[in-house]
């Protein structure tokens, strides 16, 4: 089964003459890891909406095409039903945490499908095992740092044992150090429980080496699409796209005339890149 | 100039926020101020236009003493554009925001509209005027923030995390703002934590950590640097990263920057 399949997917909101996303067609494995990227208003955020049926349960308007996310289309199934196959997490976790404590915000999500009560105590405390919240289960979530509460929001859609995770630039507001092991936590749960993800995301260098491919959308259609290291190397036909500074290096060292092999996403494999050409 | 001497800061609930801070701020000075989060940058930000006094040490804008002036008065001098501009919008429409403390302070309509246009022009956001802030991205919010604070044309722009939500293409043009700011002899603050965008600006930097300024420099020294930036939990620029793995071959120095790479790799092919 595929976990997104859209074919020739449109969507107008309402009160809106142009579509915010025109004849998308998409096909994402069970199992990968997607970075969703493109520059501001490129329907990034309103395909999101389109895989857990925000669109076009809440949010109204005329949508063509069509989209199915584990095998179940999205115009026929509640937002309720597909929450349990797609977690969203949002950029600003603020906008997403309203509960007392850590474990009450857990709790929410599973309490809410009307699970029994030791179900629902086992995918608390699995979650917060799986990121590692079990020293602050009693804090209020607002009290956190915004690591931490990124932290939270990851952990309350895992009690809802989604198979896909959509995280909409969950590292924006965070420091480097703290992205960069959100975005590590992110990939564990890809490789450990074969989740599939699609992430959002604007920090391609931190965010790169994780990906097995990248989308890159503009002007509301599929821009391009591929491993990263493919993608960025075509950097000319990528708009507004924050290619990881090393991609651009060697796509600027090969515009000057230099030999350079290979086409790097990360520090590490432009330093063996460039060590190959040097002769060292 | 604004001068901060020996500045601390404890917040009512007992938190100190900023422990004997000094810094000087000159006319037409870039400076980005980087640490990690709960560092106290954005405190120390809030004392530039007084919205915080300092507990002990003092703050003068321009030879004003913070403390003795309003905020009203200091807040023409020193523009501060904060974090989440959900804190700063409420107008009904964008054009109505960034209008708004213009006529505050007493510009004739003329005028108003003119820069009005202009500063919506110039952060690309001319089509949204008529539309509600609330109605845009988080990204297009940020900037109808930025615009609102530029239109009074603040001597001091104090900027915290202005990044935050932009693709690439609207940092290159935030880039241009803060350059166009800076040639007219203003003086630009940033906090940030977005380390590229920080190399490709090369301001100086100021690193705080726990409270305190522990360091700082030319953005080329500091973000050069590996073991001040641990301190502060920043990761060195990938440029900078590669160019130090190579050090060994003789390159590298103090390049941050994709465009001094090309031409050091550029020496090093050709000489080697």
């Amino acid at each position: 089964m595929k976990a997104v399949e859209a074919k020739r997917l449109t969507f107008t909101y309402e009160g809106s003459e142009n579509p915010s996303i025109m004849d998308v067609n998409l096909s994402i494995d069970e199992g990968e890891f997607i970075i969703l990227t493109g520059p501001s208003g490129c329907g990034k955020t309103t395909l999101c909406r389109c895989l857990n049926g925000l669109i076009p349960h809440f949010y109204h308007g005329r949508l063509e095409g069509e989209i199915s996310v584990m095998g179940l289309d999205v115009k026929s199934h509640s937002t309720q039903e597909l929450a349990q196959h797609v977690g969203l997490v949002f950029q600003n976790p603020e906008n997403q945490l309203f509960s007392l404590t850590v474990e009450r915000e857990l709790a929410f999500g599973p309490e809410n499908l009307g699970l029994p009560r030791r179900e629902t105590r086992r995918r608390v405390e699995w979650a917060m095992r799986k990121l590692n919240l079990q020293g602050i289960r009693d804090r209020p979530p607002y009290e956190l740092s915004g690591g931490q509460q990124q932290k939270v929001a990851i952990a309350s859609i895992l009690t809802m044992q989604p198979k896909i995770i959509v995280l909409d630039e969950p590292t924006s507001f965070l420091d480097p150090k703290s992205a960069v092991e959100l975005l590590s936590i992110i990939s564990n749960l890809n490789k450990e429980l074969d989740m599939t993800v699609i992430l959002v995301e604007h920090r391609l260098d931190l965010a790169s080496s994780y990906a097995d491919r990248v989308i890159v959308m503009d002007e509301g259609t599929v821009a391009a699409s591929g491993p990263p290291s493919q993608v960025y190397s075509e950097e000319s036909r990528l708009r507004g796209v924050g290619v990881p500074k090393v991609s651009i290096l060697f796509n600027q060292l090969r515009s000057a005339g230099i030999p350079v092999k290979g086409n790097p996403v990360s520090v590490d494999e432009a330093y063996h890149y460039l060590r190959l050409m040097l002769g060292k | 100039m604004i001068e901060v001497k020996h500045v601390t800061y404890t917040y009512p609930n007992g938190y100190t926020a900023l422990r004997n801070v000094s810094l000087t701020i000159q006319e037409g000075d870039f400076i980005a101020i980087m640490g990690e989060n709960g560092a106290g940058k954005t405190t120390l930000i809030k004392h530039f236009n007084g919205l915080l006094k300092p507990a002990k040490g003092h703050v003068t804008v321009d030879s004003k003493d913070t403390r003795t002036v309003s905020v009203a008065s200091l807040s023409k001098l020193v523009g501060i554009v904060f974090q989440n501009p959900d804190h700063q919008l409420f107008s009904e429409t964008v054009r109505s925001e960034v209008a708004f403390a213009l006529r505050n302070f007493g510009f004739d309509e003329e005028t108003v509209e003119r820069r009005v246009n202009r500063i919506l022009g110039m952060l690309d956001l001319s089509e949204y005027a008529e539309k509600s802030p609330f109605a845009l991205s988080g990204g297009e919010r940020k900037r109808v923030a930025l615009a609102s604070v530029l239109s009074w044309e603040p001597k001091y722009v104090v900027l915290d995390e202005p990044t935050i939500g932009q693709d690439y293409r609207q940092k290159e043009r935030l880039r241009m703002i803060l350059q166009q700011l800076l040639s007219q002899g203003k003086s630009v603050i940033m906090v940030s934590h977005d380390v590229e965008f920080v190399a490709d600006c090369k301001p100086n930097i100021v690193l705080m950590a726990g409270g305190r300024v522990i360091g700082g420099g030319a953005a080329e020294e500091v973000l050069t640097n590996p073991g001040l930036l641990e301190k502060c939990s920043i990761i060195m620029p990938q440029v900078a990263q590669l160019m130090r793995m190579l050090g060994e071959s003789g390159v590298g120095g103090r390049v941050i920057d994709v465009y001094s790479a090309v031409e050091s790799l550029k020496t090093l092919w050709r000489g080697g």
